[in-house]
């Protein structure tokens, strides 16, 4: 154990300079795997090591959530990924001077771990708060969504070799809620685009291409109509660009990415935007690829944090059913031990989702199949432990 | 007058059949309807018609006469734009021409990229459009850099006329194979206001301030135009788009108003969807949708969206309507500026535009004739551009849909 332990600090090390090695203790300099935000935006880390293990931060979430988080701590354990969980349930309290707010130790846990997982959240209408997702982006300042979306062999959908990732300015422009009603019958609702958020993106969606070996970015704008908010992001990316040689860099129209991407989704590599762009276009990736239920998603936040999340809905309708399909919260899991450079554990779960799904034996109702959560989370666990 | 009418419908051979089957009181019983018919269609039309007759069976032993066409011109102010646009108008022509399409054109190169825009061409495009009502016309190119002036030339066109629908029809191509296949919906986008208000400022150094405007007035006048255009066009479902989820005021205005206006039109349904979701539907489900109605972003969106799906911007026409203008366009509207002066743009959604133009000025039968002679060679699939998978260029394709205004069948 004592090694483990040893092992890890190394590790740590490593990554503190750029670098990652795996778990067989190679080097493997194509697997660099700094996912996380720029480098000189890097805090000294303070994770929780318990016998090796890294603390993440699980919010099991509402209707299915607590289902497909199951699922997954089920594929972890199954893995021997060295993760702890620590369960946090989130809601919206208010707190002194009206204030909305996610509870004390939900945060707190946060701030310490800096890496979470989340199932769906339900927003209760009429509720009065806004909704959870919007509370935990303010919380944590989680400026940057990032949704690879990838063509899953064996389920068919009119689009192949889909492999992209959207990244989406995440705190800012049409989004900002600010919005006055001028007299009666006028409203006007403000877009705000700043300096400091696009430039934050931009360069991070430059380190994100870097790291993970994506050959260009392309910045998606509407500055022919928008000459000035979209001209500011444009110019960012522009700027990002010049910092970033190595990776190629173009500029295309919102509307001709639209035209192009359900054309020939496949030209396509990163592609980084302003928020209520990076809305529409992240989910008409996940079209392309079979829907929110089997795509993953990630929020980079500042100082380090960065929650991993499902973006599907909370389904009441089959909760507790043990209906539900957990591949979307299992991939953005992956996703997150990618981002904490735990790149062996992640090809190995991954490949196991992906072989199981091919092999379409053992399939929920969504993909097609007519398994249950537990037997496709099972069929998941048996590849897993023969992969050793 | 009696005489020369009458001499005009034994001229169409299908009906000479008919007055000469028909023996005894039933012949002249049927002679009244036909002259009646013949009465309601309206003069210069049914001389339009029947000259295109005559030239025909002329046209097999000489030298095509030019029908006479002086009553019956109708002009049309055509603005090429940028990029392609030319070279596309040039087909339009051309086919206009081989087909003695009665419509003289009134050209106009606006082009902000070229440096040929001015207010004062603006000014003569829209004196044009004054007699005219009806234009035709290219993509204006917007060139990205701020100079000072925030609204683009395409813009202000919009706006000066108040073309505040647009409609796009977006019908799959019967021989051309995409992954959605028997698409047939309709998008309509306000596009006067909403993000393409030009407001923007700086509230402070790096702080851009861009206004997007939404008001009622304009919002229940575009649900008005598309629960009209549903009912007149038969269709049976609205779905107005929005994101009203986020904002919560100016989407939320224009969801409630679209909600005032259906309940008018009891007959058809009206259904509401979130943006997002929306685009998501369409790339794995788009034969859900009927009419889609939202305001303008949304609108440039899933136009392009859609118009990706049944084959790009090449194959799909679009019209903008005000309450006294049309103007008649591409559905996904781009310059290609890539492909400019390469004889390689698909001019099939220009003239399937132009082709509506006709219709809207009530000259059904060229309009007929020039759908029918693009979708043919579309569904023959010989002659393909690029865009569709195929190495002919422009002019093969112009030539080959001329080639094919001959074979309509005569009734």
């Amino acid at each position: 154990m004592a090694t483990n332990v040893y092992r890890l600090q190394i590790v740590n090390l490593l990554r503190k300079l750029g670098l990652s090695i795996n778990d067989k203790d190679k080097i493997k300099p194509q697997k660099v795997s700094r996912v996380v935000g720029a480098l000189k935006n890097e805090t000294p880390q303070s994770r929780n090591f318990i016998r090796g293990m890294q603390t993440v931060t699980l919010i099991p979430g509402d209707g299915i959530g607590p289902e497909i988080s199951t699922a997954v701590m089920k594929i972890f354990e199954a893995a021997k990924a060295p993760i702890q969980w620590e369960e946090r349930n989130v809601t919206a309290i208010q707190g002194p001077g009206g204030k909305w707010m996610i509870p004390p130790d939900a945060k707190e846990s946060m701030d310490r771990t800096k890496i979470g997982l989340k199932g769906p959240l339900k927003t209760p209408i009429a509720a009065g708060h806004p909704s959870m997702n919007l509370l935990l982006r303010k919380t944590f300042d989680l400026y940057a969504n990032v949704r690879p979306c990838v063509s899953i062999e064996g389920y068919k959908t009119p689009y192949t070799g889909v492999n992209l990732v959207t990244i989406r300015e995440n705190t800012e422009g049409e989004y900002s809620g600010i919005e006055h009603l001028i007299v009666d019958g006028v409203v006007q609702s403000i877009k705000l685009i700043t300096e400091k958020a696009s430039e934050r993106i931009a360069e991070y969606a430059f380190e994100y291409a870097r790291n993970n070996q994506r050959a260009s970015v392309i910045a998606v704008h509407k500055a022919n109509i928008m000459r000035m908010s979209d001209g500011l992001f444009l110019r960012k990316c522009r700027e990002a660009a010049e910092k970033h040689k190595d990776v190629k860099f173009t500029e295309m129209y919102l509307d001709t990415v639209c035209l192009n991407m359900v054309q020939d989704p496949t030209q396509f590599d990163v592609l980084v935007m302003p928020n209520l762009y990076g809305d529409i276009l992240s989910d008409l990736c996940a079209g392309l690829i079979g829907g929110l239920g089997v795509t993953p998603s990630g929020n980079i936040g500042a100082n380090g944090v960065a929650i991993f999340e499902s973006v599907h809905g909370t389904a009441p309708d089959i909760a507790g059913k043990d209906m539900a399909n957990p591949t979307a919260l299992l991939l953005s899991a992956v996703m997150m031990l990618r981002h904490m450079g735990l790149h062996g554990y992640a090809n190995n779960i991954e490949a196991a989702c992906f072989d199981t799904i091919r092999d379409k034996k053992v399939l929920t109702g969504d993909l097609g199949g007519n398994s249950k959560c537990s037997e496709f989370t099972e069929a998941i666990c048996q590849r897993v432990r023969d992969m050793e | 007058m009696y005489n020369s009418r009458q001499h005009v419908v034994t001229a169409s051979p299908q009906k000479k059949k008919y007055s000469c089957c028909i023996p005894g009181i039933m012949a002249a019983a049927l002679r009244g309807s036909l002259v009646t018919l013949v009465k309601g269609l309206g003069g210069p039309r049914w001389q339009q018609l029947a000259s295109r007759h005559l030239s025909l069976s002329a046209g097999l032993c000489g030298p095509e006469t030019p029908p006479s066409r002086a009553d019956t011109t109708f002009k049309v102010t055509m603005i090429p734009g940028d990029g392609v646009g030319p070279e596309l108008m040039t087909a339009v022509k051309e086919v206009f021409k081989a087909g003695d399409v009665p419509i003289e054109f009134e050209e106009f190169h606006l082009s902000e990229v070229q440096n040929m825009a001015s207010e004062e061409k603006l000014e003569q495009v829209l004196t044009s459009m004054k007699t005219n009502k009806v234009a035709i016309k290219g993509k204006i190119h917007a060139p990205m850099e701020y100079k000072g002036e925030l609204a683009s030339y395409e813009m202000k066109l919009r706006r000066k006329l108040d073309l505040f629908a647009n409609v796009v029809h977006v019908n799959s191509l019967p021989g051309y194979s995409t992954r959605h296949n028997n698409l047939d919906l309709v998008i309509i986008r306000e596009q006067t206001e909403g993000e393409y208000s030009a407001l923007e400022h700086e509230s402070v150094t790096g702080v851009i301030e861009c206004l997007k405007i939404i008001t009622r007035d304009k919002s229940r006048r575009i649900a008005k135009f598309a629960f009209d255009y549903a009912t007149k066009k038969g269709r049976n479902k609205v779905t107005a788009v929005h994101k009203a989820n986020i904002m919560k005021l100016g989407d939320g205005l224009f969801l409630q108003s679209c909600a005032e206006v259906a309940q008018l039109y009891p007959k058809i349904k009206y259904e509401n969807i979130i943006i997002d979701n929306c685009c998501m539907q369409l790339v794995q489900n788009p034969y859900q949708f009927d009419v889609l109605v939202m305001p303008n972003l949304y609108g440039n969106i899933i136009d392009n969206l859609a118009a990706g799906l049944v084959g790009g911007a090449g194959v799909v026409p679009g019209e903008s309507f005000s309450a006294e203008y049309a103007v008649f366009e591409t559905g996904a509207r781009h310059p290609f500026a890539q492909a400019v002066g390469r004889n390689i743009a698909n001019p099939t959604a220009m003239l399937l535009s132009a082709a509506n133009m006709l219709r809207h000025l009530n000259l059904e039968f060229h309009s007929q004739m020039v759908s029918d002679a693009v979708k043919r060679v579309i569904k023959q699939g010989k002659v393909r551009t690029r865009d569709l998978g195929g190495y002919s260029t422009t002019g093969d394709f112009v030539h080959a849909v001329v080639g094919n205004l001959r074979h309509r069948p005569i009734h």
